[in-house]
C-alpha cells in the first residue's frame, strides 16, 4: 500500500504545477513582440477581438505554447523511463543520442526527400521516431552483454559517444546542402521550437495521448525492474519484453517531441529527478508530477528565452541547456 | 606478447610512421578542388614559379596543411598526456570540456572586444579551456578519492552542453553569432600564414615541452605513490603538463575551432604499436596525428568537392568506432 500522506502530497504538487502551468500559460500569452497586452486577452479570447489581435493569440501564441508543453511532456516522460529501464539517473535522451539520431533522420529527410507542405507535420515525427529507434538499438546492442545484461553505464556512455558522432554526421549533410535549408537545420539543432503551428499540434498529440497511459499503466513494472534483475526475475517479470516495450515508448516519446522542437536536452533529466525528490521514487505517483513539471520547465525556459531577446528570442534548448547543465553537475556530485 | 612488440625497434616504427605521414602530406598537396601534379607541387614549393597553380599551392594549400599537421599533432600529443596524467583511457580535450571552453571564451572576446586581434583571440581560448577543464576536473576532484572515468566524462558532457549553451546564446544576444561560427566551424578553411605564424610557436612550444617531459608522463601514469617515491616533483610537474594540455587545445581551437575525438583515437592506436611508455607514445602521437588529420582534411575536401565537408565531422564519425571499442573493452576498467 502507498501511504496515505504520499499520495495526498502528490496531489498537492500536482494542484500546485497545474496552478503554475496555467499562471505561465497566461503570462506567455500576454506577452511578446506584437501588440496584445493583458487586459485585451480576455475580449480577444471571447473573439471580440480585432482580427490582428486574434492572429496573434490564436496562430502565433497559442500553438507555441501548447507545442511547448506537449514537447516537454514528452521529453521528461522519456527520460523518467529511460532512467528507470537502465537503472541509471543520468540517462537522458538527449544525453544518449536518441535525439541526434531523430535529428539525423530529419535532416536526411528534409533535405533530400519531396513533400507536400501538409504531410511534411505527420511525416515529420514518424521519420523522427525511425531515425531514434536505429539510434536506441545501436546503443542496446553495444551495450547489451550476454553475461552480464544491460550494463547501465556502458549504456549512457556509448550514448554519449553516438550523440557526438551523430551530430558530426548532422554537420556533413548540412554541409552538403543549400543555403535556406541549412538555416533550417542549425536552428533545429539549437532547439528552437519552430512548429509552431496547429498541424504540428495535431501531429504530435496521439502519441502522447497513447503513450502517457500506457506509461502510467506500466509504472508498477517499472517499479520491479529498477530494483535488480534477478528480483524483477523472480517475481516473474518477463524481462526483456517489458524492457523493450518501455524503451520504445521512451523513444518513441522523445521522436515525436524532438521532430518538432528541435534537439532539447536535459529536460529528460531534470523534471524526472525533481519529482522523485518531492514524492519519493515509485513510478506512479512520480512520473505523473514529472510530466507536469516538464511540461512546466519547457514552457518557462521558452517564455523566458523569448522575451530575453526580441524579437527573435533565445532558443529554448539553450534556455533549458542552461539550466539543466548545472544540475547535471549537481547530481554527479551528489551521487 | 611483449617480446614481440619488441622486436621492431621503435626507431623502424617511427621511421616507417614517418613515411606514411611525408606520403599522406603529398597526397594532401595533390588532391583538392584544383587539379594540380605532383610535378607541378614540387615547381612550386621548390623552384618561385609565379603561375596559378604555383599560388594555389603557396597560399591556399600549403599553409593548410601546415595547420592541420599542427592541430592535429597538438590534439593527439594533449590526449595522450591527459590519458596519462588521469589514467583515465577516456581523457580528450573534445570530451572533457576543454574545447567548449574555449569556444565559449571565443564567443565572450568576439562579443565584448569587437577589436580584438588574431593574438588577443587566442589567448582567450587559453583563459577558456583552462577554465573549462578546471570545471570538469574540479568537478570530479570535489568528490572524496576523485571520480571514477566514466564519470568525468558524463562531467565533461555536462559541462560542455553549458559551455556550448553558452557561447550559443551570447552569439545570439549580441548578434556575432556569424563571426564566432566562422572561428569555431571553419575549420581549415582559410587558414593563412600570418595566422600560423602567431599560433605555431604556441603548439611547437607545448609538443618540446610535453616530449621533454614524457619520462615523468610515464612515471605519473604509474601511479602517483610511484612517481613520488621516484623523487618527482609531483604537483609541479603535473600543473606544467595542465598548462601544456591546455596550450595545445587551446591553440587548436583557435586554430580550426571543435575538433573532438583526435585526442582520443591517436593514443589509443600509437599504444596499441609502441606500449605504455610515453616516451614512445608522445613522439608517435605527433606523427600520426598529423597523419590523420591530413587524412581527414584531404577526405573533407574531396567528398563533395568543390563545397568542403568540416573535417570536425568527418572526424567525429571516424571517432566514434574506437569510441565503443574502447568503451566495451575497457568496460571493467571504467566503472
Amino acid at each position: 500500500m502507498i501511504q496515505s500522506a504520499i499520495v495526498k502530497k502528490q496531489r498537492l504538487t500536482l494542484c500546485i504545477l497545474s496552478a503554475l502551468v496555467a499562471a505561465t500559460i497566461i503570462i506567455g500569452m500576454g506577452m511578446g513582440y506584437s501588440s496584445l497586452s493583458f487586459d485585451r486577452l480576455i475580449p480577444t479570447i471571447l473573439g471580440e477581438g480585432t482580427f490582428k489581435e486574434e492572429f496573434v493569440l490564436f496562430s502565433v501564441r497559442l500553438p507555441r505554447i501548447i507545442i511547448t508543453l506537449l514537447a516537454g511532456m514528452a521529453l521528461s516522460l522519456s527520460g523518467a523511463i529511460l532512467q528507470g529501464v537502465t537503472r541509471n539517473d543520468l540517462a537522458d535522451p538527449g544525453v544518449i543520442g536518441i535525439n541526434s539520431g531523430a535529428g539525423v533522420a530529419i535532416t536526411v529527410f528534409f533535405l533530400y526527400f519531396d513533400f507536400s507542405a501538409g504531410e511534411f507535420a505527420f511525416l515529420l515525427p514518424v521519420v523522427g521516431f525511425i531515425g531514434a529507434l536505429a539510434t536506441a538499438c545501436i546503443i542496446y546492442l553495444f551495450t547489451y552483454n550476454k553475461e552480464t545484461g544491460l550494463q547501465p553505464t556502458a549504456l549512457v556512455l556509448i550514448g554519449i559517444g553516438c550523440a557526438m558522432a551523430l551530430s558530426g554526421l548532422m554537420i556533413v549533410l548540412i554541409s552538403s546542402a543549400d543555403r535556406i535549408k541549412v538555416d533550417f537545420i542549425a536552428k533545429w539543432m539549437a532547439g528552437n521550437i519552430w512548429g509552431t503551428d496547429w498541424p504540428f499540434i495535431m501531429a504530435i498529440l496521439p502519441w502522447l495521448v497513447i503513450l502517457i497511459p500506457f506509461s502510467l499503466y506500466k509504472a508498477n513494472r517499472l517499479n520491479i525492474l529498477g530494483l535488480s534483475e534477478p528480483v524483477a526475475i523472480g517475481v516473474g517479470l518477463a524481462i526483456e519484453k517489458e524492457r523493450i516495450q518501455l524503451l520504445l515508448a521512451a523513444v518513441s516519446l522523445a521522436a515525436s517531441a524532438v521532430s518538432v522542437t528541435g534537439g532539447i536536452s536535459f529536460i529528460g533529466l531534470m523534471a524526472p529527478h525533481i519529482a522523485k525528490a518531492i514524492v519519493g521514487p515509485r513510478n506512479q505517483l512520480f512520473m505523473p508530477v514529472a510530466i507536469l513539471l516538464g511540461g512546466w520547465l519547457l514552457l518557462f525556459a521558452d517564455t523566458l528565452g523569448r522575451h530575453l531577446i526580441q524579437p527573435d528570442g533565445l532558443p529554448a534548448g539553450i534556455m533549458v541547456a542552461l539550466i539543466g547543465a548545472p544540475y547535471f553537475v549537481y547530481l554527479l556530485l551528489k551521487k | 606478447m611483449k617480446e614481440n612488440k619488441r622486436s621492431i625497434p621503435f626507431t623502424i616504427k617511427l621511421l616507417l610512421a614517418m613515411a606514411a605521414f611525408v606520403g599522406m602530406f603529398g597526397a594532401a598537396m595533390v588532391f583538392g578542388a584544383a587539379d594540380i601534379s605532383i610535378k607541378e607541387v614540387w615547381s612550386a614549393v621548390a623552384a618561385n614559379g609565379a603561375d596559378d597553380q604555383s599560388l594555389i599551392i603557396r597560399e591556399i594549400r600549403l599553409p593548410r596543411e601546415i595547420a592541420a599537421i599542427l592541430v592535429g599533432a597538438a590534439l593527439a600529443v594533449s590526449g595522450a598526456v591527459m590519458q596519462g596524467m588521469t589514467k583515465n583511457p577516456l581523457a580528450d580535450p573534445g570530451l572533457l570540456g576543454l574545447t567548449a571552453g574555449a569556444n565559449a571564451a571565443l564567443a565572450l572576446a568576439v562579443a565584448f572586444f569587437p577589436s580584438a586581434n588574431y593574438l588577443g583571440i587566442t589567448i582567450a581560448c587559453f583563459i577558456g579551456a583552462a577554465v573549462g577543464a578546471m570545471l570538469v576536473f574540479g568537478i570530479g576532484s570535489l568528490k572524496k578519492g576523485g571520480f571514477a572515468p566514466f564519470r568525468i566524462v558524463l562531467a565533461g558532457a555536462a559541462v560542455s552542453a553549458l559551455l556550448y549553451a553558452i557561447a550559443d546564446g551570447v552569439g545570439i544576444y549580441f548578434k556575432v553569432s556569424k563571426e564566432v561560427s566562422m572561428w569555431t566551424a571553419g575549420g581549415l578553411i582559410g587558414v593563412t600564414w600570418k595566422q600560423l605564424q602567431i599560433i605555431s610557436p604556441f603548439i611547437i612550444i607545448g609538443i618540446v615541452a610535453a616530449l621533454y617531459l614524457s619520462r615523468q608522463v610515464t612515471v605519473l601514469s604509474l601511479s602517483e605513490e610511484v612517481a613520488v617515491g621516484l623523487g618527482q616533483k609531483t604537483m609541479f610537474i603535473k600543473s606544467m603538463l595542465f598548462i601544456i594540455v591546455i596550450l595545445l587545445a587551446g591553440a587548436s581551437v583557435a586554430l580550426v575551432g571543435n575538433m573532438a575525438f583526435i585526442g582520443l583515437i591517436i593514443p589509443h592506436l600509437v599504444r596499441a604499436v609502441v606500449g605504455t611508455d610515453y616516451r614512445f607514445i608522445l613522439p608517435m602521437s605527433v606523427v600520426l596525428g598529423g597523419t590523420l588529420m591530413l587524412l581527414a582534411d584531404t577526405l573533407g575536401r574531396t567528398i563533395n568537392a568543390p563545397y568542403e565537408t568540416p573535417i570536425a565531422a568527418i572526424v567525429a564519425m571516424m571517432g566514434l568506432p574506437f569510441f565503443l571499442i574502447i568503451v566495451r573493452k575497457g568496460g571493467k576498467m571504467l566503472l
